[in-house]
């Protein structure tokens, strides 16, 4: 078997009382689809955030490629190519969609101007622009603020940018929750591709029937633990359902 | 699961959005406040130019109005961008004067009327300035104090400090090498020094907002804290640069009011915090962050200049000009909040919170 690109080991969080991730496992392999589900406050969006270092998390290990990390913000997640779509999009409202996609990792200018803090506006807008098309999003306007646009659009661009940018692991965290039904598909579209290019790719998704489509991989949280790893082969909605909500438990791949 | 073959309507044509937006440019420059205010503005200046021709509009009038409002400009630059963060600075008038104080009291020390001496003068008084700002953004930006109420305390500390320093008594011993120059020197004719500086400073600090890097960051603290930390902007860095701006241009605004009046004037800035304010919000910028122009800003300032200017010459009580300034300051608020409503769904409700009160702290 392959190294998993990113692993989580014993991963523990507490809010207050609360176990949002209570020793949870977690593997990604390279070129794979892996389906996150879990019913709601299983810890998804939390694991999610401790595997891209927006999170502190009380216990555990990270590997990366085999070699044990310490995720301590989102900025050294991305220089390891690991990029996160959040469930609340962290889209920043009153710029556009080019600043968003490029905020953070602007393209300067060259020469003394860049030095001086110039941006390379034109090179950021085509790139968007590509990001944008390959995504098949129809972004409205790219100099308009992502403030004024609809759940769906913010969710293509916060899609965009993270595929942008990402070349090791691709988290969304319920990707399509906003999106219609074309742009759900151009989302599962872009995961095929994206799968393609031999990133990792993690769906969050509470639609089964997209799970059984589009996930090489499935592994099932439950209060906080991982309680099934299974690959997608032969799976049913009702069993994972049944394994979402405890009715019935299998572990082996 | 019964899928239709969907037309391929995946890539929207990007001429089509070119067109859209060329359209758009112009719609949005009438829409932008600043530019309704820059009307505004206008009506202002056409109907006092109507009322008094040979008074209001009469070059060395309008002169004296550009004059008058070069050192708020100097200040308003700064308070813009801290505006956008969305904070807040108070100390601004506390900090020009005691840069202005110990700036006089260092150059009478080293003593003879220089520029050597005003060159060091010059230093003293922005570097102060800066160390101001920097303790401002440091309390903001690490221990999380509101900048209402931290500004609100260094207020307070840098103007007991001017008075403690002088014993109360403002210092009139201001090297004429200054006040012949930035005080009322004129270039190109008799265009005032003091207004050029400032003019450089608003092409600037325009620039830097509007171009760099710098001020995408600005805009992107203001717009989401947390969306611009989670792409790897250094959000308290930026803040604690921020505040240092608006402190070190405070302290140029100290060494131009040292020059242009001659005097520490250490009771004359009580007001100045506010008609900043007053003239960056009346330009637009957004109380709540992420939004804002230098242009607006500089419209803001004249919209209060000229009224009291125009009030007087003819022969309006000059109080009126405070009735008229709070009542657009008003209104410039709410068209803030009109817009935000309408263009920010599903986001209002969470922002309704006046973000100067507190900055809102990311979640976990
Ligand atoms: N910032 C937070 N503060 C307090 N509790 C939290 C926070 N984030 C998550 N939780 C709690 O942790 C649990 C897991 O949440 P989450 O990871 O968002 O679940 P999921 O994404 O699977 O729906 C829930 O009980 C939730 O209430
Ligand atoms: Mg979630």
């Amino acid at each position: 078997m392959t190294t998993p690109v990113l692993e989580g080991r014993g991963l523990s969080r507490k809010f207050g009382f609360v176990s949002a991730l209570d020793e949870a496992d977690f593997e990604v392999f390279p070129g794979e689809v892996t389906a996150l589900i879990g019913d709601n406050g299983a810890g998804k969006s939390t694991l999610v955030k401790a595997l891209s270092g927006s999170l502190a998390l009380d216990s555990g290990e990270i590997f990366f490629e085999g070699q044990p990390i310490v995720l301590s913000s989102p900025s050294q997640a991305s220089l390891l190519g690991i990029e996160t779509v959040y469930q609340d999009l962290a889209l920043a409202p009153h710029l556009t969609p080019v600043q968003n996609v490029y905020l953070g990792r602007e393209s300067m200018s060259r020469g003394i101007a860049g030095r001086l803090g110039f941006m390379n506006v034109p090179e950021m807008t085509n790139k968007s622009r590509e990001a944008f098309e390959d995504l098949g999003a129809t972004v409205r306007s790219l100099t308009a603020p992502v403030g004024s646009m609809s759940g769906g659009q913010r969710q293509a661009i916060a899609i965009a940018r993270a595929v942008h940018w990402a070349n090791r692991v691709i988290f969304l965290d319920e990707p399509t929750a906003a999106l219609g039904v074309r742009q759900t598909k151009n989302v599962l579209d872009t995961i095929r591709r994206v799968r393609d290019k031999g990133i990792a790719v993690v769906f969050i998704s509470h639609s089964m029937p997209h799970v059984i489509d589009i996930a090489d991989r499935i592994q099932v949280l439950r209060l906080g633990t991982r309680v099934a790893n299974i690959t997608n082969s032969g799976t049913t909605m009702e069993e994972l359902v049944g394994l979402m909500t405890g009715a019935s438990t299998r572990t082996t791949p | 699961m019964n899928t239709t073959t969907e037309p391929e309507l995946g890539k929207e044509t990007s001429a089509i959005e070119a067109i859209r937006q060329k359209e758009k440019w112009f719609t949005r420059i009438v829409k932008m406040q600043a530019f309704q205010i820059f009307l505004v503005l206008l009506v202002l200046v056409v109907v006092f130019s109507l009322l008094a021709p040979d008074t209001f509009a009469q070059f060395s009038n309008l002169r004296l109005v550009v004059q008058n409002a070069s050192i708020l400009a100097v200040l308003g630059v700064g308070m813009t961008y801290v505006i956008i963060t969305s904070g807040i600075d108070l100390s601004i008038g506390s900090v020009l004067v005691f840069s202005g104080v110990v700036s006089a009291i260092v150059m009478r020390q080293v003593g003879g009327d220089n520029w050597g001496v005003a060159a060091i003068g010059i230093a003293v008084s922005i570097v102060l300035g800066i160390l101001w700002g920097v303790l401002n953004g440091v309390l903001v930006a690490k221990a999380k104090v509101p900048p209402l109420i931290v500004t609100l305390g260094s207020l307070g500390m840098a103007l007991g400090g001017a008075q403690i320093l002088t014993g109360g008594v403002d210092l009139r011993d201001v090297p004429s090498v200054l006040t012949e120059s930035i005080g009322y020197g004129n270039v190109f004719g008799s265009i005032p020094l003091i207004s050029v500086i400032a003019l450089v400073v608003i092409v600037l600090g325009a620039i830097v907002l509007h171009r760099t890097r710098f001020g995408l960051h600005t805009y992107a603290v203001g717009s989401s804290e947390e969306a611009a930390r989670r792409v790897g902007v250094r959000v308290d860095r930026h803040l604690i640069r921020i505040y240092a701006l608006s402190g070190g241009l405070a302290g140029l605004a100290g060494i131009l009011s040292l020059s242009q009046f001659s005097t520490t004037a250490i009771a004359g800035q009580s007001q100045t915090n506010l008609n900043v304010i007053a003239a960056v919000v009346i330009g637009g910028t957004s109380l709540f962050g992420g939004y804002g122009t230098i242009f607006g800003t500089v419209v803001g300032l004249f919209i209060p200049a000229v009224l009291q200017n125009g009030f007087v010459i003819t022969g309006v009580q000059p109080f009126w000009q405070q009735v008229a300034v709070g009542a657009v300051l008003i209104a410039a608020v709410y068209i803030d909040q009109v817009r935000r409503s309408s263009t920010r769904r599903g986001n209002s409700q969470k922002n309704r919170k006046w973000p100067i009160f507190g900055r809102k702290s990311p979640p976990q």
